[in-house]
């Protein structure tokens, strides 16, 4: 009798697990969209910058009225569920917001990783995915028609240094055959990848790698790679690891007095370096996918200023600088928002078509999709910290301030 | 020790029925019932070593990872792909498989996954069962932390790139078949989570299960009377990680992406949900664990999502909660509460004191 | 990582880098470890979320010197009084109904407390991480080859301040030759008129504020954030299941062994080593034990 009591109470849990119905992807006058984003856990540093950007965006969208498909005009709303920087929950979650909440058009999770096994679930249900923090190449080979990324994709990040690099020791005579690197990547989906991007270019201009660490993702002391460092002196020391390696980095590259004419790192602005370490990070040369120097601009945020300008005014935090996460985060929501009016319609397939035939600019860049999801139309600039600012040094075309080379020797 | 009778039948009925019925009835619910069928899977072999034998495992979640790597491996190669080279490329190979090639890799990597897990399980037994109490706990908690690391640092499976699997055939092109992939896995998890139980169920009536409650009670005494406890728990374990092997496997085909750290070795998710789970039903108990992860898995997927970050702090109650105001579990509590109505007979009220729980 | 063994050989002043950097990250795991020790050997609770009380304290120190200006170093004290009062508390809310449990209750109660105060200190002050800047800059000898934080000789010598100050509190004070006599036999200090339940209080917040002193340091030689409490508990435990329970001086001969065994294979496996040593370091410990006991013990096969 109460085993059975028990099993039918199970049972009614279970049903009432079903009441909670699908809603309809669109609201009386709501566009819902959906994002698995990583709050908690090891990439939370980035999952909530960019959780602001794609706010921050859909909040301008509203304020200006919303978006007009069909001669009506709809606000955007964004449910997010905590994906704990784990790839397995974010593609339960995928599942759940598209099969329970009845999402129809996703926002993507941060990272490599995440992307990756979110990627398959959108695909499947049919379901366009536009990311703005996945930037594997891997993703981009799978003949992925739903996925679509407004950033550069990940061998982009550093390849501009290694030129840099190869150029300046071609200025100062020497073969850049000669370049000894010396390479830190965590290991991570993400990392690895740009790492591997990195591994062709120098081996393009026949550079030797003489380090070539993984980071464990518990990065808290890399004193042993560092020492390494000094004693195998390279020219060119470049470092990955989301935000932690480069706080990390910034920070014991400063103790350790480490004196390699050129280091280059990524996700500098969102492990806000300029601000913890200001003397370690003098010179440092930083990836990034935009800089709010650019001379980009659109309607609703205006100039890439502009919009740094407002993210500062909004969100506490950020007053060493908006990280570029955020940047392209709001600029995935304008591409949906641009894609919901050209497409005029609420049908995935035809928003799905908008987005593939995307050509717009925003303040973020150009955004203009390949076959493949891409984006091709913006390309990645590199920062030098300058006197504690982010300067574009490459590559040329955008280059506001002359590389220092070398880096002047950080603290004392 | 439940006895059979109509009581139990009928729930044998009613959960296999419920689990037959849902992914038609609820078919916006497959993967999670789907993972609540891994999750009682979980539940169940942790038991076996947990509840019955007295062997507290922090880290059965290594076979779980073990079995998920092994599956991988196997299906890439039966795919008629370089492993090294697959992994390689991140991902980044378009894979081209035909349909057979997916389900023979499937099954054999399933397969090998359960024999692997078997082998690794009694080569562990060999190195730790001498260890006891917490020792035990935490050796085998280094166990899963260790391969996580180790496995990160393996370039040939992709290291901490992970390796993308092949997908479900068909299914990345049309989206027309969603629900055929998530039914067929649904079936498989169903299908190893009922055979789990009912082996276990079987294994508990024999002089096996005697003799590792035997060892849970007393051990010293268990080998005093000629019972070779070594032999019993390498047992014991190897068919706790066969079936642990294979859920790996099934899981890691569900998510098509795998990495070492957070979807293979989760340690502290999943590793620690199952003991989570075992001792929230009532862990020495046939249907306690199930019970568990039923209840486990139905607050954590009706409130997890809606906590935003908070939910990690609602699990770590949960925990202390149950581990120090409530240790018998819910089937414990009943045991101690409604005696007769488990076949076990009391004679006078004192003797039902402590004729539950399992410490 | 032949390369590596190769730079060692050739140019041994980098071995010095390694050594002194080593000895001083291993004494502040000394201290965590130290406190595991007492509440393991004291109470029979297995605290796992040692690591989580580290990393507190350091958060609380970064919190405390960023919003007074105060030097982190000087926080210490007030960040000890902080971390007493909090393992009091917790003390009181669930591990007085641990004490007497059996083995695996205070290892799973830990854990649960270990993800609350993960998540807790994520909400509380963001996943970012954090370093305390003690502002002194680093110490350069052997013409530069080797340069070592200055902070890391101070917390070298701190732990030796503080691990004195435990061992003569222990042996002079009343309070510690009742947690000694409790740690012998319970019953009998119990019969003897002590109060067991508040030596129990004791020696857990002692052991929370030795951890927190431990945090201040960790904040200011390395890097904190919410998440990176695991390895701090792995390592006491590794440390402790090493030397023994109630072994000082083993306790502070592992943790140094094992600051220096980590730096040396971060250099020569490359850093992805790091963690996976101090691990594969604790399942080789308990392997070597468990040989060492079965050569006494004698059973069935």
């Amino acid at each position: 009798m109460l085993l059975r009591k028990l099993g039918f109470s199970v049972a009614a849990a279970a049903l009432s697990m079903s009441v909670t119905t699908a809603q309809a992807k669109v609201e009386g006058d709501t566009i819902i969209l959906g994002s698995a984003i990583s709050l908690t856990g090891k990439y939370s540093t980035n999952g909530i910058h960019t959780q602001n950007g794609y706010e921050l965006a859909a909040k301008l969208i509203n304020d200006g009225g919303g978006v007009t498909v069909d001669g009506k005009k709809y606000k955007i709303k964004i449910e997010y569920y905590d994906d704990e920087s784990t790839p397995a929950r974010g593609a339960q979650l995928a599942e759940r917001l598209i099969q329970q909440d009845g999402v129809e058009y996703m926002l993507g999770p941060y990272s490599s990783g995440l992307t990756k096994a979110i990627a398959p679930v959108t695909e499947k249900y049919g379901v366009p995915m536009v990311e703005a923090e996945g930037a594997s190449r891997s993703l981009f080979t799978q003949g992925y028609r739903y996925l679509f990324a407004v950033l550069s994709t990940s061998e982009q990040y550093l390849a501009s240094a290694i030129d840099l690099a190869a150029e300046q020791a071609k200025s100062t005579g020497k073969d850049p055959a000669e370049l000894k690197v010396a390479l830190a990547f965590e290991n991570d989906p993400f990392s690895q990848d740009v790492r591997a991007g990195v591994m062709e270019d120098a081996a393009k201009h026949g550079m030797q790698i003489v380090i070539d660490e993984n980071l464990p993702r518990d990065l808290s002391d890399m004193t042993p790679t560092l020492i390494k460092v000094k004693a195998l002196k390279p020219d060119l020391l470049i470092i990955s690891g989301h935000s932690k390696g480069a706080a990390t980095a910034a920070r014991q590259i400063g103790e350790m007095a480490i004196e390699v004419p050129m280091i280059a790192l990524t996700h500098c602005d969102a492990a806000k370096v300029t601000e913890k370490f200001p003397e370690a990070s003098e010179g440092f040369l930083c990836a990034t996918q935009w800089s709010p120097t650019l001379t980009y601009s659109d309607d609703l945020f205006g100039s890439a200023a502009d919009f740094e300008k407002l993210f500062k005014e909004t969100y506490e935090g950020y007053d060493a600088g908006v990280p570029y996460q955020s940047a392209q985060a709001a600029a995935a929501v304008m591409v949906f928002a641009d894609a919901f009016e050209r497409a005029n319609s609420f049908d995935k397939d035809k928003v799905r078509d908008a987005l593939s035939a995307t050509d717009m600019m925003t303040f973020y860049g150009g955004i203009k999709f390949a076959e493949a999801g891409n984006n091709i139309a913006k390309p990645m600039v590199l920062w030098q910290i300058q006197d504690n600012q982010y300067q574009v040094v490459a590559p040329p075309k955008w280059a506001s301030h002359k590389l220092v080379w070398p880096r002047q020797a950080a603290g004392n | 020790m439940i006895a059979t009778n109509t009581n139990e039948r009928l729930l044998q009925i009613a959960v296999l029925a419920f689990g037959l019925i849902a992914p038609f009835l609820f078919p916006a619910y497959i993967q999670q019932i789907a993972l609540l069928w891994i999750m009682i899977l979980f539940a169940l072999t942790w038991d076996t070593m947990g509840g019955q034998m007295g062997y507290n495992s922090l880290g059965n979640i290594f076979f779980f990872g073990a079995g998920m790597y092994i599956c991988a491996v196997v299906q890439i190669i039966v795919g008629g792909y370089d492993v090294g080279e697959y992994t390689a490329a991140f991902g980044a190979i378009k894979v081209d498989i035909t349909d057979t090639q997916y389900f023979t890799g499937l099954f054999i990597g399933l397969a090998a996954a359960a024999v692997g897990c078997v082998f690794l399980s009694i080569i562990l037994g060999f190195f730790f069962f001498g260890l006891r109490g917490p020792y035990f706990a935490i050796g085998t908690l280094g166990i899963a932390l260790a391969a996580g690391e180790l496995i990160g640092a393996w370039r040939w499976v992709g290291g901490g790139s992970g390796i993308s699997l092949p997908l479900y055939p068909g299914s990345d092109i049309f989206p027309g078949s969603a629900d055929e992939e998530g039914l067929f896995f649904y079936f498989l998890c169903m299908a190893s989570a009922v055979a789990t139980f009912l082996f276990f169920r079987w294994l508990y009536k024999t002089r096996f299960g005697l003799a590792l409650n035997a060892i849970r009670d007393d051990e010293e005494k268990a080998e005093g009377m000629g019972i070779h406890t070594m032999r019993y728990k390498t047992v014991a374990w190897a068919c706790s990680s066969f079936f642990l092997g294979i859920s790996g496997g099934l899981h890691g085909n569900i998510v098509h992406f795998i990495e070492p750290l957070e979807v293979a070795f989760p340690t502290i998710t999943f590793g620690i949900f199952m003991v989570a789970m075992s001792l929230l039903g009532g862990k020495g108990t046939l249907w306690g664990p199930i019970l568990g992860a039923v209840l486990f898995h139905v607050i954590k997927e009706v409130t997890w999502t809606h906590l935003l970050g908070w939910q990690w702090v609602a699990l770590g109650l949960i925990i202390i909660v149950n581990v120090v105001y409530f240790q018998q579990g819910i089937v414990g509590w009943l045991m101690e509460r409604f005696p007769e109505r488990f076949g076990i007979r009391v004679e006078t009220d004192a003797t039902a004191q402590g004729k539950g729980g399992a410490d | 990582m032949w390369g590596s063994i190769e730079v060692l050989l050739s140019l041994p002043a980098y071995n010095v880098g390694l050594i002194l950097n080593g000895l001083c990250v291993g004494a502040v795991f000394a201290l965590a470890a130290y406190g595991l020790a007492l509440v393991w050997g004291v109470m029979n609770v297995k605290n796992l979320a040692q690591g989580e009380f580290v990393i507190m304290g350091g958060y609380l120190a970064w919190y405390i010197a960023k919003t007074t200006g105060m030097n982190p170093l000087l926080t210490l004290p007030i960040v000890a009084v902080l971390m007493f009062v909090f393992g009091w508390a917790i003390y009181v809310l669930m591990i007085r109904r641990v004490v007497d449990k059996d083995l695996f209750t205070s290892l799973l109660a830990t854990f649960g407390l270990a993800i609350v105060m993960q998540q807790a200190l994520n909400l509380a002050f963001g996943p970012e991480v954090q370093v305390a800047q003690f502002g002194r800059g680093s110490v350069s000898m052997m013409g530069g080859i080797v340069s070592i934080l200055e902070i890391k000789f101070w917390a070298f010598g701190m732990c030796i301040l503080l691990a004195g100050a435990v061992v003569a509190f222990m042996k002079f004070s009343r309070m510690g030759q009742a947690i000694r006599a409790t740690s012998q036999d319970a019953r009998a200090a119990r019969v003897m008129g002590i109060n067991t339940d508040r030596v129990y209080a004791f020696t857990y917040a002692l052991n929370s504020a030795i951890c927190g002193a431990a945090g201040v340091l960790v904040a200011m030689i390395m890097v904190i954030q919410p998440y990176y409490g695991v390895t701090h508990s792995v390592r006491s435990f590794v440390i402790v299941t090493a030397a023994g329970i109630g072994n000082l001086p083993g306790v502070i001969m592992s943790a140094l062994g094992l600051g220096v065994i980590e730096q040396y294979s971060g250099f020569v496996l490359g850093a992805e080593f790091q963690v996976a040593t101090v691990v594969v370091m604790l399942l080789l410990v308990l392997i070597w034990r468990q040989y060492q006991a079965s050569r006494i013990r004698q059973v069935v096969r």
